[in-house]
């Protein structure tokens, strides 16, 4: 343990954060998989969402872990409400179309990418380990998402107009990634702040867009309210689906 | 004598196959950390190459069924995070295996071989000019690319 006890419960809530916004992500990419535009896509949605349940899966091992409660991280995955998730906005949004998937594809990996690249030199070894891994993923997330919104930007007039309508739309759910973490764990050197990173993002989000000859929307009001448990309508959907099986046989297993 | 059960030991899991790259061992790839011999019995350490690489399950009952096979018991498989697995620690042999078996090795040096100039030699006619056709292939550590000389279609090896 490199940290005094007294920061977990912070930790342990950090850990769920993030351990959300991986899961609700990854499911909904797992939700194009037999629906994919392409047989290419298909496999490479798959595989992000694969990368993305997998770090989800270690984030609420270390929670569960934290929490010490004798929940794991099926409990915490399958048994929590809506109230309870603290996943971005953003990620709970439906897939939309293929060009909805790749926007927020491309403007969450682009923060989050640069997050756990920063949470690779974390004082808190747990974290420290689960960053070096998914850095390495969200490295080809970003790569892949760019080239997509490039080409989709940069298209026809109808992948240009369905791209540049996707970021208009999605624009608003991007603030929610810059609000400060903890304030505790980020003078502990646990995590960084997330408002450090916005700069970087605003450069690497520009670049793209131009290279896909799109408009960057202007900064507006920004919805808020996922870390807090408040929802938009979407998220309770979509766990009824996901928490069907373990809600209706409590206990299963494969 | 507990230098002996270790090495017996290491023999053993050494032998299990990725299930998704038959030709492999975890030893060659890399995936086999570290026997450890203890009053308790012994543990395998063995970390995973993608977060949600999902052979590591299967990966860990071969472990068992081999160590158990070898008649060593009692035994117990452990997943380490830390340090993260990468492709720099193939080793020489299982990147010769990979290519013989139709998979193009891994660039070497990390993030910078990751997003810098990619040079991939086909597999089956050597040939360099070829092309990435998709970020994502058959597993999560391999991408499709296609080589432009003998026009086949090929998996490569991911750097990580």
């Amino acid at each position: 343990m490199s940290q005094p006890d007294l920061l977990n419960p912070a930790l342990q809530a950090l850990a769920l954060r993030r351990a959300d916004d991986a899961l609700v992500l990854g499911h909904r990419l797992s939700e194009w998989t037999g629906h994919a535009p392409m047989l290419e896509e298909e496999m490479a949605l798959a595989n992000l969402a694969l990368d993305l349940i997998g770090q989800s899966r270690a984030l609420y091992a270390l929670a569960a872990d934290l929490e010490g409660a004798g929940r794991d991280e099926d409990a915490l995955a399958y048994l929590r409400t809506e109230r309870e998730y603290s996943n971005l906005l953003l990620l709970e949004l439906p897939r939309g179309d293929f060009a909805v998937t790749i926007v927020r594809q491309f403007l969450y990996a682009s923060f989050v990418d640069r997050w756990w690249r920063a949470g690779m030199t974390s004082t808190d070894a747990r974290l420290a380990a689960i960053a070096a891994k998914a850095e390495k993923e969200t490295a080809y997330h970003v790569r892949h998402a760019a080239e997509w919104l490039i080409r989709l930007g940069d298209g026809t007039a109808e992948s240009h107009s369905r791209a540049q309508h996707a970021l208009d739309r999605l624009w608003a759910y991007t603030g929610e990634m810059f609000e400060p973490e903890d304030a505790e764990l980020v003078a502990a050197g646990v995590c960084v702040d997330p408002p450090s990173l916005r700069l970087a993002w605003n450069h690497d989000v520009d670049a793209v867009l131009m290279a896909a000859t799109l408009q960057r929307p202007r900064d507006g009001w920004m919805q808020t309210g996922g870390r807090l448990g408040q929802h938009t309508e979407h998220l309770g959907h979509m766990l009824a689906e996901m928490q069907h099986l373990q809600r209706s046989h409590p206990g299963a297993v494969w | 004598m507990n230098a002996d059960l270790q090495q017996r030991a290491w023999d053993a899991a050494a032998t299990v196959v990725d299930p998704e790259i038959p030709v492999l061992t975890i030893a060659d790839l890399g995936v086999l950390r570290a026997v450890t011999v203890s009053a308790a019995g012994v543990e395998v350490a063995i970390t995973p190459t993608y977060s949600g690489c999902p052979a590591m399950g299967v990966i860990g009952l071969e472990i068992e069924l081999a160590l158990s096979r070898a008649g060593i018991a009692p035994a117990r498989v452990v997943t380490v995070m830390a340090p993260a697995w990468t492709t720099d620690w193939l080793s020489e042999d299982g990147r010769r295996k990979l290519l013989e078996y139709g998979i193009a090795p891994p660039p070497r040096g990390g993030r910078r071989a990751l997003f810098g100039e990619e040079h991939v030699a086909c597999p089956r006619c050597a040939v360099t000019d070829t092309e990435r056709l998709a970020e994502f292939g058959s597993t999560s550590c391999k991408a499709l690319w296609r080589c432009l000389g003998c026009g086949e279609p090929f998996d490569v090896f991911k750097c990580h």
